[in-house]
């Protein structure tokens, strides 16, 4: 059964139409990736799976009583709201003070349970944040952004995480991104959205799709490359 | 021992100070001071309405109050900026509220006693209502403490927990509503915000945890609350301006002090 079965959905804010007709699904085990550019409504999506924003078009299906792990696209921590890594990871009911060490070890940021989260330098941040969408064992973990202000080594290692995260707990990963030659070789399904979805398959079907070609422009051609030298690269390192 | 108003007073004013300690840190925290003054200005018309009505002035209140939070959640999830509602809800309601009181010729009132407070002059069914109201907003907040916390630090990871922010907003207004109208007695109209923020502020300072925030605030409130009173009868001062002076010199000396530490590390 999907975990996440999207049929025609629209979302509006007021007059303005972000999202027509989009159909998606998603099933176990999955890891897609959603690209497109700024404004063309990659968050509504993600904000109408979760509940946030109520579609204005067709129906939304998730699996009943579903785990979801969220990272936010943007989580600002007030200044005059003082927090624990370790008191934001157990915001959740029931989580142990040990799964929440182990999260943390797992997510590569050891140690900094009892730091506050506003200090927290932005690689350290976001992967706190994924530990924290980790933390209750989810069926389908959903990133906004989630490598946003990562370096290239630092975002590649985020994705590799992903991945390991994936093959270890079995679950699905529905993320956006806008780094496409480092996702691609990370997803099973790219979804290529602007409103509408463009195209979508996997990563080389939708790197080669003109509809992706003409919204990316020259860059295109050259995430290919990458991916296909990425994916060479791995192959053989694995050899 | 009931019988001492001075005693009658502190409990009050410690009553007032536990309900408002873990409140006012919502109210930090989601920078809704705005908010916090315009229930104690609906209260306001509560005040006078109840008088015109001879309803009880506590009920009065609160029902104005609930009414004027429920209001403002409605407007504000249809899209309206929410200090601009608040500013054309806080400013009418008082503006109804003093033209109210002025139509009000058979009764004298005392309008100070609501604008300041009259802790002194506290009954011991005035404590029953200021102990009850404030047991009902700190086992509402506590009952629903990481669901609040959850929805004020981000929306989405809200929905994603399976809460409704909206849901968890009108929790806290609605528990405002019930503290105003309960304060009043203890510091007036004027001063609620004051005891809901300066404490919560003042225990920003110390705390490293939103829990540890809210118990240092009660900490601070309640320490207000008596050395407040003392100095009132020291200096013959009125009662709930001192509370909220002491409370204020508390944020000063704290604020300094970690200001050096910081500037020290
Ligand atoms: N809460 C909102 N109210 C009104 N318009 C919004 C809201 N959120 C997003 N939008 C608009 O919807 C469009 C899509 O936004 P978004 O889903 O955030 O895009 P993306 O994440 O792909 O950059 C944008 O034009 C944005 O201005
Ligand atoms: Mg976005």
């Amino acid at each position: 059964m999907n975990l996440v079965s999207i049929e025609n959905l629209s979302v509006r804010y007021g007059a303005n139409t972000v999202l027509r007709h989009v159909d998606l699904t998603v099933e176990p085990g999955e890891i897609v990736t959603i690209v497109g550019p700024n404004g063309s409504g990659k968050t509504s999506l993600l904000r109408a799976i979760i509940g946030a924003t109520e579609p204005a078009e067709g129906q939304i299906k998730i699996k009943p009583g579903i785990r979801i792990g969220y990272a936010p696209q943007r989580l600002h921590f007030d200044s005059t709201l003082p927090i624990t890594v370790e008191r934001f990871m157990r915001l959740a009911e029931r989580v142990r003070r040990q799964d929440c060490a182990t999260a943390l070890d797992a997510a590569g940021v050891p140690n900094l349970s009892q730091r506050q989260m506003s200090q927290l330098s932005v690689g350290q941040f976001q992967r706190v944040l994924l530990a924290r969408a980790l933390i209750n064992r989810p069926e389908i973990l959903l990133l906004d952004e989630a490598t946003q202000g990562l370096d290239q080594p630092g975002s590649a290692a985020f994705y590799r995480q992903i991945e390991t995260v994936r093959a270890e707990t079995g679950c699905a990963v529905l993320m956006i991104s806008h780094e496409l030659h480092v996702v691609m070789s990370a997803s099973d399904r790219v979804v290529c959205l602007n409103g509408h979805v463009c195209c979508e398959g996997t990563p080389a079907v939708v790197a080669s799709a003109p509809e992706y070609r003409a919204l990316f422009g020259t860059g295109t051609g050259g995430a290919l490359a990458l991916y296909r030298h990425d994916h060479d690269h791995d192959h053989e390192a694995a050899e | 021992m009931l019988d001492d108003f001075m005693v009658r007073a502190t409990l009050a004013g410690i009553g007032v100070a536990f309900a408002a300690a873990p409140l006012g840190c919502f109210v930090v925290w989601r920078r809704m001071a705005y908010f916090s003054d315009a229930t104690a200005h609906a209260a306001m018309l509560g005040v006078a309405l109840s008088l015109a009505m001879q309803i009880s002035i506590v009920v009065g209140s609160v029902m104005v109050a609930l009414a004027m939070a429920v209001t403002v959640n409605l407007l504000t999830w249809r899209g309206y900026a929410m200090d601009t509602v608040l500013g054309v809800l806080a400013h009418s309601a008082l503006a109804f509220g003093l033209v109210a009181v002025s139509f009000l010729s058979g009764i004298r009132i005392d309008l100070m006693a609501y604008l300041f407070g009259d802790i002194l002059a506290v009954s011991r069914v005035d404590l029953l209502v200021i102990w009850g109201g404030a047991a009902l907003v700190v086992a509402l907040i506590a009952s629903r403490w990481s669901a609040l916390l959850t929805s004020t630090l981000n929306e989405e990871l809200a929905y994603a927990s399976g809460l409704d922010p909206r849901r968890e907003q009108l929790i806290l207004t609605l528990s405002m509503a019930v503290t105003v109208a309960v304060a009043i007695k203890v510091v007036g109209v004027l001063l609620i915000a004051a005891m809901l923020i300066i404490p919560a502020a003042a225990a920003r300072n110390l705390a490293r945890t939103p829990e540890a925030m809210a118990m240092i605030a009660a900490a601070i409130g309640g320490v207000s609350v008596v050395a407040g009173l003392r100095a009132a009868y020291v200096f013959d001062a009125p009662a709930g301006p001192s509370i909220v002076c002491v409370a204020a010199l508390l944020f000063a000396a704290l604020g300094l002090v970690s200001w050096r530490n910081q500037r020290g590390t």
